[in-house]
């Protein structure tokens, strides 16, 4: 009954989209609820990537702990959001702090499950993969505009 | 050259009314300009400092109150920097409107998608102004608009109050900054989340040439016309009616036909190097 019901709630998530029915409820199998609150972290850096998390609700802060300058925020994401990638990817592990800024709902997918997944059904696998191709393509188009620093005065 | 054009090369005087510093490097002048200033949104006048020279520079009040006329000015060279020694009572040399504006008229009835760069929210303003008096007939509106960092946003105030009067108002910062809570990330991931009806929407962007070619990839991958975005395109303005030759981009001078331009025009453009 809950994989049931996750399934009709993962349906809603961005990353789901362009899943079929019976994919999604595939998926499922590896899912659950997570919740985060304030300030919580839902990853360290180093730590093992072992869940790739879909963003449902609440803003996520990408953090790099620089010594010497402290913590520094690269990014914020939304709901929507997807993270964790390294969990299909060796070395699993995680290259971000992730902090909650505010209370955060998200679906934690098992990352052994979802490779077990993955490997066992070629064209799920590729669903996946392609799907995590076009959310890695958007970070990079972001990652190389931020670092034009197109905004600096000299460039206007 | 025409009677119009010469007339138009005629600068009008007129005294600075007020002096708002807007951030560490950009600052807004109120200019009276003795009788109604009309303009169309996205239009630029050549403001022009007696023995040091003139700038293009885009009107950022509201068009719907001639009665005064408004620039938004960043200090980036010396016809700025001694704009922005003005104080009320100053006067400085004015030529315009000139250019195409930006086709606000197009967003009735649709959505419609602001996504603004740095300085590139000045040039915007007005369509704003606009889009807040035609609330009703603009299906929704959406404002993108990122800042270098939180010491460069422009116009907080204006756009807490367009949030608060029914616009979709989601501001972002390049770099983290002392006491920023907001977003932080490229302009384009404010897009992500927009809800617009891509097929039935006008954006209208402006900012750094480079980012305006990433936002219109951005909008045409969720499906928007590429003939629906509008951009603005820079180049060195001097005579600002077309006479010159300074500001010729390709086949398009931009003080006469622009800066105003819809995107398949602008696009090869933005493609070619050393242009």
């Amino acid at each position: 009954m809950e994989t049931e019901n996750l399934a009709r709630a993962l349906a809603e998530h961005p990353f789901c989209k362009d899943m079929r029915p019976d994919d999604i409820e595939f998926l499922s199998g590896c899912a659950k609820n997570a919740r985060f609150a304030e300030g919580e972290f839902l990853a360290r850096e180093g730590d093992a990537a072992d869940t790739l998390l879909l963003l449902r609700k609440g803003n996520v802060a990408l953090e790099v702990h620089v010594p010497g300058r402290g913590d520094r925020q690269l990014e914020t994401v939304g709901p929507g959001e997807v993270l964790g990638w390294s969990a299909l990817f060796p070395p699993h592990t995680w290259h971000l702090d992730l902090r909650a800024l505010t209370p955060c709902l998200v679906f934690a997918i098992d990352g052994v499950c979802l490779r077990k997944k993955v490997e066992g059904d070629h064209s799920f696998g590729y669903l996946v993969t392609r799907l995590l191709l076009m959310r890695v393509h958007a970070r990079l188009e972001r990652a190389r505009l931020a670092q034009l620093d197109l905004l600096a005065a000299e460039n206007s | 050259m025409s009677v119009a054009a010469q007339l138009a090369m005629l600068p009008r005087s007129m005294r600075v009314r007020r002096f708002i510093r807007e951030n560490h490097d950009t600052f807004t002048l109120e200019l009276d300009p003795g009788e109604p200033f009309v303009f169309r949104p996205g239009q630029f006048n050549m403001l022009h400092v007696p023995g040091v020279g003139e700038s293009a520079i885009s009107i950022s009040g509201d068009a719907a109150k001639p009665e005064v006329l408004v620039h938004t000015i960043r200090e980036v060279g010396d016809v700025t920097r001694h704009l922005g020694r003005l104080r009320p009572g100053d006067e400085l040399g004015v030529r315009g409107p000139f250019g195409v504006g930006w086709p606000v008229e197009r967003a009735l009835g649709q959505d419609l998608v602001i996504v603004a760069g740095g300085i590139g929210l000045a040039p915007l303003r007005p369509v704003l102004y606009y889009a807040l008096k035609h609330t009703r007939v603009i299906r929704n509106v959406f404002l993108a608009y990122g800042a270098r960092s939180p010491k460069d946003m422009l116009f907080a105030k204006d756009l807490k109050r367009f949030q608060r009067r029914g616009l979709n108002v989601a501001a972002t910062v390049d770099r983290w900054g002392e006491g920023w809570t907001g977003r932080i990330g490229v302009v384009t991931k404010l897009l992500e989340n927009m809800p617009y009806e891509p097929r039935s929407t006008i954006a209208m962007v402006c900012g750094p040439e480079v980012m305006i070619r990433f936002t219109a990839r951005v909008l045409e991958q969720v499906g928007m016309q590429s003939s629906d975005i509008w951009v603005t395109l820079e180049r060195n303005m001097k005579c600002g009616v077309g006479t010159c030759g300074h500001c010729q981009l390709g086949s398009v001078l931009l003080c006469r036909d622009g800066p105003v331009v819809p995107y398949p025009k602008a696009a090869p453009l933005l493609n070619v190097r050393e242009l």
